[in-house]
């Protein structure tokens, strides 16, 4: 009988992504709704120290794989690992961060079990006959579909920012637990050379609780400095539009829209962005919308709370000024 | 070389989606264009073809109208085609797509297969992974960088915030991340030529498959679409005292900084 709810912690560096903490707290919730046990998984290589801060957040039980193959994510060894733990634990459901490991590896292992997988989520309800429904954009936000699965486990990627972080509590205990990792040879036919991480103090795009988002209105890549300026304030990571990364101004990485990243932030500030239907694809479900655009006739005004029809050269320099000191 | 890329026909991204009378996604009347993904898929098959011989073959599910979007990659310069069409496949998932999508190559000795990283209606980013584990290869997704030397490949993919750099021998299953190349539009000339290529159309039972084999692990429950946002207010006066305003609104109305 497939027993409890399994949360796969995504760690880099030994650090636990901060998806991983809304997945377990928003476990913990589910667990107590339905009675279930809540099971953490911490893969990697020297990860004892992890246990704690796993348990704070309300795991029953922490699972810890240790494997030096481990050390730094693979779709083959994780998956190798993941497969057989989970056919031993036989847990009901199995969440996972949609990240860029979650969105590699989910896959992969649905795959692998043979069963289905609810991608790119942005919300999950308790059922009484399914155990647990998914909400999930589709049309890069344009529509939703709401899912649920015939088989068991259920598989999902959450998408950052769905579910509020709880309180840790280092009262908390867990039972944990070691298991082998197990990794077939044949699990290890890609071989990671190299990993190379932008060296970046802000936050990353889809994680991000705040977006300062500039297009074409920008006039070009050295303007962009005023929008990190005000970034560094409100601890914000900075976007564009296809235009911007088109004209070469921004990597594609910073796209936000249906081509780009689908990004739901707590505020999203578009300067100098019409809002193409693309563009809105990518960002309309950000909890507040604030626009500065030149243009009264912009359609990006239809869908901000906030809205400035001005010069964002003027605008933004004096928007920073002023949130210092408020932020301070 | 036997270079296999799959194409999703997808909406226009232009399109409004809208709920039919049974509250599923309205397809009429919109315009369908290759998954953007699957352009750059297309391409880096051309280019490795031009580079190491061989020939590229492109497979999709989906609809007659599908075979528009298959005509577009044979005169971009693809070799053949072969379209899976099926009534039973209309809901398939993710799951049943990919078993069925690894059928459809099971007579052809793959080299390499290039899918798109997602495809922009369903957003699974899931088929070209699962196509992998069908077919017992590595899979790399999200690839902004592909050198093939011999049976060699040494792959770039993108990471949360930066790159990895992976080494695999062939066979193997690549995703396409916007970056890959700039795809090439049709010549004349190639979609004159297109209209000759073979472009075979197998339903299930030519696959051998039946719908009892695909029955859905995951079941859709319904659609809905997002409330529509309400326009909020412009905030009248000059750049600066807007600008101010703006900082005291979201401190002391929104409350969010
Ligand atoms: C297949 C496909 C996929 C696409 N995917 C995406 C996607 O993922 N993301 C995306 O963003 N787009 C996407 N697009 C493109 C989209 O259609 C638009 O072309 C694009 O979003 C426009 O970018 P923009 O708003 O920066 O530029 P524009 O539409 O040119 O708007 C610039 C705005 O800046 C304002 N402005 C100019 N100067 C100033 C100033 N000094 N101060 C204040 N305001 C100023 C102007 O009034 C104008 O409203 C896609 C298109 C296609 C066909
Ligand atoms: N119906 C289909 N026919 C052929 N290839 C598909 C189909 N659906 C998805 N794919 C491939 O899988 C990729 C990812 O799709 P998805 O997993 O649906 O986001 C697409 O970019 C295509 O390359």
């Amino acid at each position: 009988m497939a027993k409890g709810i399994m949360i796969i912690v995504e760690q880099r560096n030994l650090e636990i992504r901060k998806v991983s903490l809304e997945l377990l707290s928003q476990g913990r919730k589910i667990a107590d709704e339905t009675s279930e046990p809540l099971v953490a998984v911490v893969l990697g290589q020297g990860i004892d120290g992890l246990a704690s801060t796993v348990a704070s957040y309300g795991a029953d039980k922490v699972i810890l794989i240790d494997d030096a193959k481990l050390a730094d994510y693979t779709t083959g060894a994780y998956t190798s690992a993941l497969n057989k733990l989970i056919r031993k634990e036989e847990p009901q459901a199995v969440l996972i961060g949609n990240t860029a490991i979650g969105k590699d590896l989910a896959p992969r292992l649905a795959q692998r079990l043979g069963v289905g997988l609810a991608s790119d989520c942005t919300g999950m309800e308790t059922d009484a006959s399914s155990f647990l429904t998914f909400k999930r954009p589709i049309y890069a936000g344009k529509a939703f579909e709401y899912l649920a699965s015939n088989v068991r486990p259920i598989l999902a990627t959450i998408r950052p920012n769905t579910f509020a972080l709880a309180a840790p509590d280092a009262s908390r205990n867990a039972e944990v637990v070691k298991e082998a990792a197990d990794i077939d040879a044949a699990d290890l036919r890609a071989i990671l050379k190299e990993v190379a991480i932008a060296a970046s103090e802000r936050p990353d795009l889809t994680e991000a609780n705040i977006i300062v988002s500039g297009g074409r209105g920008m006039k070009g890549p050295e303007n962009y400095v005023i929008l990190e300026a005000l970034a560094d304030v409100i601890g914000a990571a900075v976007g564009a539009s296809r235009a911007a990364v088109d004209s070469g101004w921004k990597e594609h990485k910073f796209q936000v829209g249906q081509t780009g990243k689908t990004v739901a932030p707590t505020l999203y500030i578009a300067c100098g962005i019409s809002g193409a239907i693309q563009h809105l694809a990518g960002m309309g479900s950000s909890k507040f919308i604030v626009a500065i655009n030149k243009d009264p006739e912009a359609n990006i005004f239809n869908v901000a709370d906030y809205g400035i029809v001005g010069d964002l050269f003027e605008v933004v320099p004096v928007l920073t000024e002023e949130l210092k000191k408020i932020v301070k | 070389m036997n270079i296999v890329v799959y194409i999703k026909q997808t909406f226009d991204t232009e399109a409004k989606i809208v709920l039919d009378g049974s509250g599923k996604i309205d397809a009429n009347g919109v315009n369908l264009i290759i998954n953007p993904y699957d352009e750059f898929a297309i391409e880096e098959g051309i280019r490795l073809k031009e580079k190491l011989g061989g020939e590229v073959t492109i497979v999709s599910i989906g609809g007659a109208r599908a075979q528009e979007a298959i005509r577009t990659g044979l005169a971009m310069g693809a070799d053949k085609g072969v379209l899976v069409t099926d009534a039973a496949l209309e809901n398939a998932d993710e799951w049943a797509n990919a078993e069925v999508l690894a059928k459809a190559v099971s007579q052809i000795p793959c080299d390499i297969l290039l899918a798109g990283r997602i495809a922009i209606d369903d957003g699974a980013s899931q088929i070209g992974v699962r196509l992998a584990e069908i077919l017992n290869v590595p899979s790399i997704s999200s690839v902004l960088k592909l050198d093939i030397a011999g049976t060699h490949a040494t792959v770039t993919r993108e990471i949360d915030g930066g790159t990895e750099t992976i080494e695999a021998d062939l066979p193997l299953v690549i995703t396409a991340q916007k970056g890959l190349n700039d795809p090439r539009y049709p010549s004349v000339a190639g979609i004159m030529k297109a209209k000759k290529k073979p472009l075979q159309t197998l339903s299930l039972a030519d696959l051998g498959l039946s719908a009892g084999d695909l029955a859905q692990k995951m079941s859709v429950l319904k659609y809905t679409l997002p409330d529509a946002r309400q326009a909020g207010r412009k905030i009248p006066g000059d750049a600066a005292p807007a600008a101010q305003e703006l900082a005291r609104l979201l401190h002391e109305e929104a409350k969010i900084l």
